[in-house]
């Protein structure tokens, strides 16, 4: 469908007197019906454009009427239900709507963040589609003033036995890694799963995290008539036209094989676009600034004069091109990279294009700001498209699409399931530590480089990653605190509770470090929205989602939606991807999840209320990792409710503990429960534990339950002392598990014990494995 | 046995950052006549077959299938 | 001390050199950071640090491009002059591949690039870079690069041994790249120019990278 309509496309082969009058002809013919149905506009969207206009659109017009009203430019699927989601707070100073999020984070600094897809491109070319990918996101973000200071990631591939999964996970962790190395951010940290839904339908997430200061943040409201409209960075070319259609567009077998819609990434010249950005963004030159993402030229030219209430002209013969003939339909669609459209103030365009020779870029005026509320473009000196801005972005539609919320599953009874063996709960550890989804990420975060920049104060591995701040070169106390997490089976067995859970993990895995959630950005990768079983799911997660946020008081100040994830009819698990950003007063109070020293005390925290289940003996492994992968019972039972006072009183209680010091260890207990998160401290420290199991549940469910526990930490006996004391004024109840030892091994009282060595034989290979065979 | 050469080329139009850096820097040490260089990948390859036209068959299905991707790359094959 | 550290496009780690030769001692007002289009090194300078990055996108061999470019000739007519080079990582193989070094850095032999400590073993005292340091002595370190299999003719090898040129070399077990003779850092024969592979600026920090780095810039300043 996408692929037909850039056949349909005018090409004239050069820019002689014929092609050109040609190449006019075509720009400026009228556009049917069947042209906006090859463009993926609906029928009844192309009579919307009609009756908004006022009269037929031509084709450049049609052509950028398609992209803005496309799912990913105009969000028309997800809009209303985007709009549940609290995006307000006193420390917000930029909501969703710009190129990222803004949040004060005090001292005058902000954090400018926000998460993005790449998943389609990914697909088809996996280094280039994910590096594009974390190229995009970066420009985001520096367009707004801030220098990235971290990269994070949250991938989603196939059965690892999968033929095409191996090639994938290389490409896409290559061109991570190819584009934020050089770029000299560190990517610091991230999440991957893998599982049959994503086989052909990847997912690749990108995010990034960059420091500005508060009262330098720049916007892209254009304003100022008569003032100039630049463009700069790399020249412009035929890639990727019409990607941002491709990605609102469900996958067919043969997408494979077709047009490239797929651009190349040059992070060579977006580290160059980046400083030169910087560079001027320190004088007083710009009155507003915007990437050129996804609907390239189209988009950002129109989001910044109707921004504006204004009005812009663009003489695209003056716009750097590197290719032959190229039509003002594909200058305005082209999605090629590193380019950035700015509106500058008068009188800076000597000291901007100083700045932008200095670092070896184009640069040109390519039009001017105006007060007609039209967009305007001038093709080989004639005028080829006079569109009013207030139809392209107010008439575009908006679907309140019927959505049916999968119901809540039946809740298992686990209580009375037992282990088979006395060693059987050790050997089951073993075999979800080996499982591909609970198995050492190392080989992957091991290609990005973590450390660029010398602020990284807990690397990939952790529950969050926590970098520190510098300004002016100087290194600051504060840092941030940084994850990425979703629950897809969660999701998919009740998208409420895993849209809610989903802000959780990232909240704990915050909380674990020393860090404050201050705000959220999420990626929502859902199937196509017109099924309403899968507009359910992201109806369902969003409400989740916003239930929690509210709860923990966490806006979500950025985001991005990507539907269609389907092939064939086949949907992906509804992965609504949640990135936070935490903010930790002294970084060097910031505490890791491995094992400190023999003798240190190992304390649980319950995550709901123990008489719930310490009383009435009944608990359930719900829809966790372990009925999934050791029974075999894939999305059934429930994911655990969420007691967010507790949260909030164990937060609060925790960050205060830390301030003092007396916790040596802390580490989320997510999927996998208390026995995984116990033998992931154990070898990340090299120590090993002796534990006993709470008496009254059963042995399995407060192994492997997931919903049970909040937090593991470690504190030597002395401390653990005063962390009883101070959570029991809390009415905070925490069990003691046990001791951390020198023996390498992990005992469990009643279970055996097994060596860190046998854990660590699946758990670190199997990556490895994987892609060396 | 046959031998045969393998160009691998970035497709017309394809963004190519390397071969741009090269030839600014060829440009910036004076060379000022060099307006255009593209960088690829080039492949020897050895068959054990005396079947020119099966090698051919093959070694597109090479580059088809691994050593080019055709959403950015092309190929061209020279049996020696 | 006066230091220059220049900067190619594409250059990323002249922040990360700054800030362990301030944690060293060395007075911000004597640091410059020196654009590859400037043509002079200022007068008085005591060493050059050509700092880790992908210098114009490593677009060709690694290094290659920026051997090339104007500031190149000063360096290597400071270094003629005694001035004393400091290159890490892309600066290893900028020194490589501008000849100021012997052999020239490959890809790594796993074709990834690869970020984590490594342990490494102080191969010889004898330099200004190392005369803090016992001989043998282990420590722990990052790497951060994708081209650090270092390669050289027998011949050169068998020379850089004999005239005691490795400086730093990782543990035979723990080799992250292939690297000749687990070689990760050389200097020259007028032993004042130093490349080396990982990232011992980023080891001076307690709170990030830890301090196992300090005794270089420590040799360098405190000779």
């Amino acid at each position: 469908m996408v692929e037909s309509f850039v056949v349909n496309c005018y090409k004239p082969p050069m820019d002689n007197k014929q092609a050109i009058a040609a190449s006019l002809d075509w720009s400026q013919a009228p556009a049917q019906s069947q042209d906006g149905l090859a463009a993926g506009l609906k029928i009844d969207e192309y009579e919307r454009i009609v009756t908004a206009l006022g009269r037929v659109p031509n084709q450049t017009e049609l052509g950028i009427f398609s992209v803005m009203w496309s799912e990913h430019c105009s969000y028309k699927s997800s809009r209303k239900h985007l709009s549940k989601l609290p995006t307000t707070g006193p420390n917000v100073i930029c909501g969703p709507g710009e190129n990222a999020g803004v949040i004060d984070i005090g001292d005058g600094d902000a954090v400018v963040f926000k998460i993005e897809s790449h998943n389609h491109p990914s697909f088809i070319e996996p280094f280039q589609g994910a590096a594009t990918g974390v190229g995009g996101i970066m420009r985001d973000v520096f367009t707004m003033g801030a220098r990235p200071v971290a990269n994070l990631n949250a991938l989603r591939f196939g059965d690892p036995s999968h033929p095409k999964t191996k090639h994938l996970v290389a490409g896409v962790v290559a061109g991570i890694g190819g584009y934020g190395n050089c770029m000299g951010v560190p990517t610091v940290g991230g999440e991957t799963e893998f599982d049959p839904a994503y086989n052909g339908n990847i997912l690749v997430n990108a995010m990034t995290v960059g420091l500005a200061r508060a009262d330098r943040i720049f916007y892209s409201a254009a304003g100022g008539v008569g003032n100039q409209v630049v463009y700069v960075g790399a020249k412009t070319g035929r890639d990727g036209i019409h990607g941002a259609t491709m990605a609102s567009a469900e996958f067919s077998e043969d997408s494979e094989s077709k047009r490239p819609t797929v651009q190349v990434g040059d992070p060579f010249k977006e580290k160059l676009l980046l400083e030169a950005c910087l560079e001027l963004m320190a004088t007083d030159a710009i009155v507003a600034i915007q990437d050129m993402g996804a609907a390239g030229l189209t988009s950002s030219s129109v989001e910044m004069a109707s921004k504006g209430g204004c009005g812009i002209r663009l003489n695209l013969d003056l716009v750097p091109l590197r290719e032959d003939g190229m039509t003002a339909y594909e200058i305005m669609l082209s999605e090629s990279q590193e380019r950035m459209l700015m509106i500058l103030k008068p009188e800076s365009e000597a000291l901007a294009a100083a700045i932008f020779a200095k670092w070896e870029l184009d640069f040109a005026v390519i039009g001017e700001i105006t007060d007609s509320g039209n967009l305007e473009l001038i093709r080989h000196g004639t005028r080829v498209c006079a569109l009013p801005l207030s139809p392209l972005v107010d008439a575009a539609p908006l679907y309140d699409r019927p959505f049916v919320i999968a119901e809540p599953a039946a809740e298992f009874d686990d209580s009375t399931i037992a282990p088979t063996h006395p060693d059987s709960l050790l050997r089951d550890l073993k075999t979800l530590l080996a499982r591909p989804n609970f198995a050492s990420r190392r080989w992957i975060w091991q290609q990005y480089d973590h450390l660029v920049g010398g602020q990284t104060v807990i690397p990939p591995g952790g529950d969050a990653a926590v970098i520190r701040l510098t300004r002016d070169h100087v290194d600051m106390k504060k840092g941030l605190a940084l994850s990425v997490d979703c629950n897809p089976h969660y999701c998919f067995s009740e998208p409420r509770r895993g849209g809610a859970y989903a802000v959780l993990e990232v909240w704990r895995n915050i909380t674990a470090v020393g860090g404050r959630l201050q705000a959220l950005t999420n990626n929502l990768n859902f199937g196509n929205p017109e099924k309403p079983e899968i507009m359910g799911q992201l109806v369902g997660c969003l409400e989740g989602m916003a239930e929690a946020c509210r709860a923990l008081s966490v806006p979500i100040v950025s985001g991005n939606v990507s539907l269609y994830n389907e092939t064939n009819g086949e949907a992906i698990l509804p992965t609504p991807v949640v990135g936070g950003v935490g903010l930790v007063d002294d970084v060097s109070k910031a505490v890791t999840i491995g094992f400190k020293s023999a003798g240190d005390l190992i304390l649980l925290l319950p995550a709901t209320r123990t008489d719930l289940f310490l009383n009435q003996k009944t608990s359930s492994l719900g829809t966790s990792a372990y009925r999934r992968e050791v029974m075999g019972l894939a999305n059934q039972g429930r994911p655990p409710a969420i007691n967010y006072s507790l949260e909030l009183a164990t937060a609060a209680w925790l960050g205060q503990m830390m301030k003092e010091q007396r916790i040596s260890a802390c580490h989320d207990v997510g999927s996998g429960g208390l026995l995984v998160a116990l033998a992931e401290m154990a070898m990340k420290g090299n120590l090993g534990a002796a534990v006993t199991l709470p008496a009254a549940i059963a042995p399995l469910v407060a192994g492997f339950g997931e919903g049970l526990w909040s937090y593991l930490l470690t504190a030597s006996p002395t401390d653990a002392e005063a962390i009883m004391a101070a959570a029991n004024t809390q009415g905070i109840t925490i069990f003691t598990l046990g001791k951390v030892t020198a023996a390498a091994e992990l005992k469990v009282e009643n279970h055996g014990t097994i060596s860190l060595s046998e854990l660590r034989a699946g758990y670190d290979s199997f990556l490895p494995n994987l892609m060396q065979n | 046995m046959i031998k045969a050469q393998i160009f691998v080329t970035l497709r017309a139009g394809v963004l190519d950052p390397q071969g741009s850096a090269i030839g600014h820097t060829l440009n910036g040490l004076g060379f000022a006549e060099l307006s255009s260089i593209r960088q690829g990948k080039y492949y020897e390859v050895e068959l054990a077959t005396d079947d020119r036209k099966l090698a051919q068959a093959q070694l597109e299905k090479y580059c088809q299938t691994v050593i080019a991707n055709p959403v950015i790359e092309s190929f061209r094959i020279e049996i020696l | 001390m006066k230091i220059a550290i220049i900067v190619f496009p594409g250059t990323n780690r002249e922040n990360d050199i700054r800030a362990a030769l301030v944690t060293a001692g060395v007075a911000a007002s004597n640091l410059q950071l020196i654009w590859h289009r400037e043509t002079a090194i200022p007068a008085a300078t005591d060493l050059i640090v050509l700092p880790g990055g992908f210098s114009y996108g490593d677009y060709l061999r690694c290094g290659a491009m920026a051997a090339h470019s104007p500031i190149m000739r000063e360096v290597k007519s400071a270094a003629a002059r005694g001035v004393a080079v400091l290159g890490i990582c892309n600066g290893f193989q900028i020194l490589c591949e501008s000849g100021l070094l012997p052999g020239v850095l490959l890809s790594n032999q796993g074709l990834k690039f690869v970020c984590r400590e490594v342990e490494l073993e102080v191969a010889t005292n004898q330099s200004i870079y190392s005369r803090k340091m016992v001989k043998g002595h282990r420590l722990r370190a990052p790497v951060a690069h994708h081209d650090g299999n270092y390669f050289a003719a027998p011949e050169v090898l068998a020379e850089l041994q004999d005239r005691d040129q490795i400086v730093f070399k990782y543990a035979a077990d723990d080799n992250p790249n292939g690297s000749a003779l687990n070689i990760a850092g050389i200097i020259d024969s007028s032993r004042r120019v130093l490349g080396l592979m990982p990232h011992l600026e980023n080891a001076t920090d307690p709170l990030a990278g830890g301090i196992a780095g300090r005794a270089m810039f420590d040799s360098i300043l405190n000779g």
